[in-house]
């Protein structure tokens, strides 16, 4: 997969017999054991590899679920509550399983907030940047999808309100709505096709995951620095390397992960989806789960009409640029310094973005009365002022701290009077494995 | 020389095009019953329209049927809702909008403009809060028609959207009477 | 990474101070009129003691007995608990031979039989409680146009919102028994008096503690005394109430207790596998500058 020649060696007859013919080895062996990464990459950069076990994850609880689980109005709460109490570990594995969503979106959330941070989008990260929003956009059909299954009331509600922003599209909008409903409302068609997608779309994820790790290894990691690995010493062999650091920063992330599925297993989830869905009773408040939020909190924000786009197209509109917005970053970022590191303006305003979003989030949970909407308004102006402002002019007005000239004299300069010696050399790929 | 190039240059790009437009064709059909098992099947179109027998409605009385998934209130309305429906000047009104499938898209709402003509005792509507989609009761509030029990919204005898967060009046949706006391709904 | 850390303490703080300024904006916005409030419940529900909560929580099973009784003997009048099965009850403490006794003493509908009739026959453990009403129709019809809620997942189901900051201290803590707690001030909730003014609607019972609104369409369904217990516990309406409480949450969550000591094992493993791994990843760094 990396550019290079390869440094792998056959050392037995069966495995020169097999490189000749097939060589998958060779492919593991360049992809995950030889393979140079920065040295300096801190444990924002463990995130790839956690989601990686993440999606693993998620498609072994789920494809064992599948096989309790009915798709049917009738029988779908039924048949995951017998998960929950009659099936052999069943609440185990489903509550793996939903808090697994909220934590595979916490990942995705802290790799995409830390792409942002260090301006790993730039050239020439741009197309890697993009598989990864395509990722993350069927990660939220997938996630969608999925709550809908055990068909509790906000699972019917909020594929209701969700499905409903399809009919805002002028013209062909209710064609759509009813092509993705299978009818005039959210029913047993529509449980049945999201059963089908839900099981499909992981897999999807996982396409398109292999080519995100293609183009990284083509083009390879970005660091805190932002500077371009320049020799063999800016550089260690992933394994053992990065394959401990992952490991490590896996562990610790699965200890968040099992305190949540073992004492707070309903904690993200809302209490109206243990009732079963009624289509003739709407809960007090339809909230999507928490990764949905500040989208939804964009959704809403939108209660004037502009022009001939009346507040509902207007907010649906709002809420798909802003998903649009992150698309488009590679080309709304003009600085010719990757990292925050040396930016202090933009730093100053990704942490602002960051406490945007998170105020974002807070308000989609509550209800769209009062101050709440101004406050949603307010912050949605933000969220796009970061992308379409503060993007595009800090590149060109901020001047950046001094960059260092390279990788390894950044480390060095870190650890001045430690036991940093200039020892990466001893760490290069050909004197490993 | 070679053999391609003892042929007519344009035939060749015709059959290139020809052959290309048809692989096109042929996906395109391929693919549309993929599309097409998508759409509301057979037995959900069947219920797509419903027949609602209202000879038991005397003035002042409701039912509810159910249709498209959604509750379809159809109330006989008494004198005195009738006229105090009427009695609305349309700039009271938080949307002007009749929001009566059977009418065009921008007829204002009057209280005739809610129901059909001849009918306008009637009032077929779907009885879902244009806000966030509860069922409003009926017969309660402040203006004698519905309100919603979720965020408060109050409607008027025509189902109109008095006071409260709804943007809406709630909607008509295509019906006509097939005989004096049969509605099709759809 | 240390500023990393700072600068999300920063965040959080901001977070904190616009949060709580929107609330406080809310507040006073709504503070206006006692007689019309417009969020419910009116009243927070109290915090109570469970046994349960915790990272070592487990159920007292005298309790769970008693709650049983209340329900079976009030609730079970009007609300079904149709996911739960007889045989279930052994967590609760009860032997094989006093689940079966306890299954008879039910009648379930089934059939049909080799003549084509449905038929009644005494319940078995495999049984599940069999609801009071044939439907949801008959039980709203029965019961003033209300379907009285199914309870088998009751205390899951139930939880006022608990609002920021504290949907954060909840994360340290565990909270785990909103559903509990709302159902307990639910029940002991019915004896106040509404502000002068405010409108209950007919039919309807007024309880500040209710979620959805100023009244319920439920009376007040305990009375002090009204359940005897044999194990000399208070037979007041508090008492019943937690009890009934707590054996609704075993109801919605019967696999709590192991689900909180399988827990307690996976983090002392992550804890000790991560230290572990923590320690080799040292080492193998060891003279790398990084």
């Amino acid at each position: 997969m990396s550019e290079g020649h390869s440094t792998y060696t056959p050392k037995t007859g069966l495995g020169r017999w097999f490189d000749a013919r097939m060589p998958l080895p060779r492919l593991v062996y360049d992809s995950f054991v030889a393979y140079p990464v920065p040295r300096n990459l801190n444990y924002a950069w463990t995130f790839g590899g956690i989601l990686s076990i993440m999606l693993v994850a998620q498609i072994l609880t789920g494809i064992v679920l599948a096989m309790h689980y009915t798709a049917d109005t009738n029988l779908a709460f039924g048949s995951v509550e017998k998960i929950m109490r009659d099936v052999n570990s069943g609440w185990l594995l489903r509550y793996m399983h939903s808090n697994g969503a909220s934590f595979f979106f916490v990942a995705v959330y802290i790799h995409i907030f830390r792409g942002l941070y260090y301006g790993s989008y730039k050239a020439p990260r741009e197309l890697l940047w993009i598989l990864g929003c395509i990722i993350y956009l069927l990660m939220m059909a997938t996630g969608f999808m999925g709550y809908v299954l055990p068909w509790g009331q906000m699972s019917f509600w909020g594929a209701t309100v969700i499905t409903g922003f399809f009919s805002a599209i002028p013209l062909v909008g209710d064609w759509i709505q009813q092509l993705l409903l299978g009818g005039f409302a959210v029913d047993n068609p529509t449980l049945n096709r999201f059963f089908a997608l839900h099981y499909l779309l992981p897999f999807m994820i996982a396409g398109v995951v292999v080519l995100h790790i293609w183009a990284l290894h083509v083009v390879g990691q970005s660091n805190p620095t932002g500077i371009e690995v320049k020799s063999k010493t800016d550089t260690v062999a992933f394994t053992p390397y990065a394959t401990i650091k992952d490991a490590f920063g896996m562990i610790v992330f699965l200890f968040f992960f099992a305190y949540f599925v073992f004492y707070l297993p309903n904690y993200l989830g809302h209490p109206d989806n243990y009732i079963v869905a009624n289509p003739l009773k709407t809960p007090a408040h339809i909230v999507p789960e928490w990764y949905f939020l500040p989208f939804y909190a964009i959704l809403r924000a939108i209660t004037f009409n502009v022009g001939p786009i009346n507040s509902k197209l207007g907010g649906v509109l709002c809420m798909f640029g802003a998903i649009v917005m992150l698309f488009l970053v590679p080309w709304l970022d003009t600085s010719k310094v990757r990292s925050a590191v040396y930016r202090p303006w933009y730093k100053l305003f990704f942490w602002l973005f960051v406490a945007d979003a998170i105020l974002l989030g807070w308000l989609g949970s509550q209800p769209a009365e009062g101050s709440y909407v101004f406050m949603a308004q307010m912050a949605t102006l933000f969220y796009f002022a970061f992308f379409l402002i503060a993007l595009p002019v800090l590149g060109l007005i901020e001047t950046p701290r001094r960059l260092p000239n390279s990788i390894t004299e950044a480390v060095l300069e870190k650890n001045k009077g430690g036991s940093g010696h200039p020892a990466g050399a001893t760490a290069a790929p050909e004197t490993k494995g | 020389m070679s053999a391609t190039d003892t042929q007519d240059p344009n035939r060749r790009d015709f059959l290139y095009v020809a052959t290309g437009m048809a692989a096109v064709v042929g996906a395109g059909a391929f693919a549309w019953p993929f599309i097409d098992q998508m759409r509301p099947d057979a037995s959900t179109l069947a219920l797509a329209s419903v027949e609602v027998d209202v000879a038991s409605l005397t003035p002042g009385m409701s039912l509810i049927v159910k249709w498209r998934g959604k509750p379809v209130v159809v109330r006989n309305r008494t004198e005195q809702e009738m006229k105090d429906g009427e009695a609305v000047k349309l700039a009271d009104l938080k949307d002007p909008i009749a929001r009566n499938a059977n009418l065009p898209a921008d007829a204002p709402a009057t209280d005739a403009n809610r129901t059909t003509p001849g009918k306008e005792a009637w009032m077929v509507m779907v009885q879902v809060c244009t806000h966030l989609g509860c069922i409003p009761l009926g017969q309660e509030g402040d203006f004698g028609g519905w309100f919603c029990p979720c965020h408060g919204s109050v409607y008027d005898t025509a189902g109109r959207i008095r006071q409260g967060p709804a943007p809406e009046n709630m909607a008509v949706p295509v019906f006509k009477f097939i005989s004096d006391t049969k509605i099709l709904i759809g | 990474m240390k500023k990393i850390l700072t600068s999300l303490a920063l965040v959080g703080l901001v977070a904190v101070g616009i949060g709580s300024a929107g609330t406080w904006a809310i507040a006073a916005e709504e503070a206006h009129n006692a007689a019309a409030p417009t969020h419910f419940p009116i009243h927070e529900p109290k915090e109570m003691d469970w046994s349960f909560t915790g990272p070592f929580g487990t159920y007292d099973k005298a309790q769970l007995q008693r709650g049983l009784k209340v329900y079976k003997e009030v609730c079970a009048a009007c609300h079904s608990m149709n996911m739960v099965a007889f045989r279930t009850l052994s967590d609760l403490g009860y032997s094989d031979a006093q689940i079966k006794t306890l299954s008879a003493e039910y009648t379930i509908h089934d059939g049909p039989n080799d003549a084509g009739d449905m038929f009644d026959r005494p319940g078995k453990p495999s049984d599940h409680f069999p609801p009071p009403f044939a439907n949801d129709e008959a039980a709203a019809a029965s019961n003033g146009g209300a379907a009285p809620p199914d309870m088998s997942l009751l205390a899951k189901a139930r939880g006022v919102e608990r609002g920021f900051p504290q949907f954060v201290f909840d994360i340290f803590t565990q909270y785990d028994a909103g559903g509990p707690d709302y159902i307990h001030s639910l029940l002991t909730g019915y004896n106040e008096t509404p502000p002068a003014g405010m409108v209950i609607p007919e039919g309807t019972h007024y309880n500040p503690y209710f979620m959805s609104g100023v009244s319920l369409k439920m009376p007040n369904p305990l009375s002090d005394g009204q359940v005897t217990y044999d194990d000399g516990a208070p037979q007041t309406v508090d008492q019943y109430s937690r009890d009934v409480s707590a054996f609704l949450m075993w109801a919605a969550e019967p696999h709590m207790e192991d689900r909180k000591k399988t827990g307690f094992r996976v983090l002392v493993f992550l804890l000790l596998f991560g230290a572990l791994v923590y320690l080799t990843k040292r080492k193998v760094w060891e003279g790398v500058a990084h």
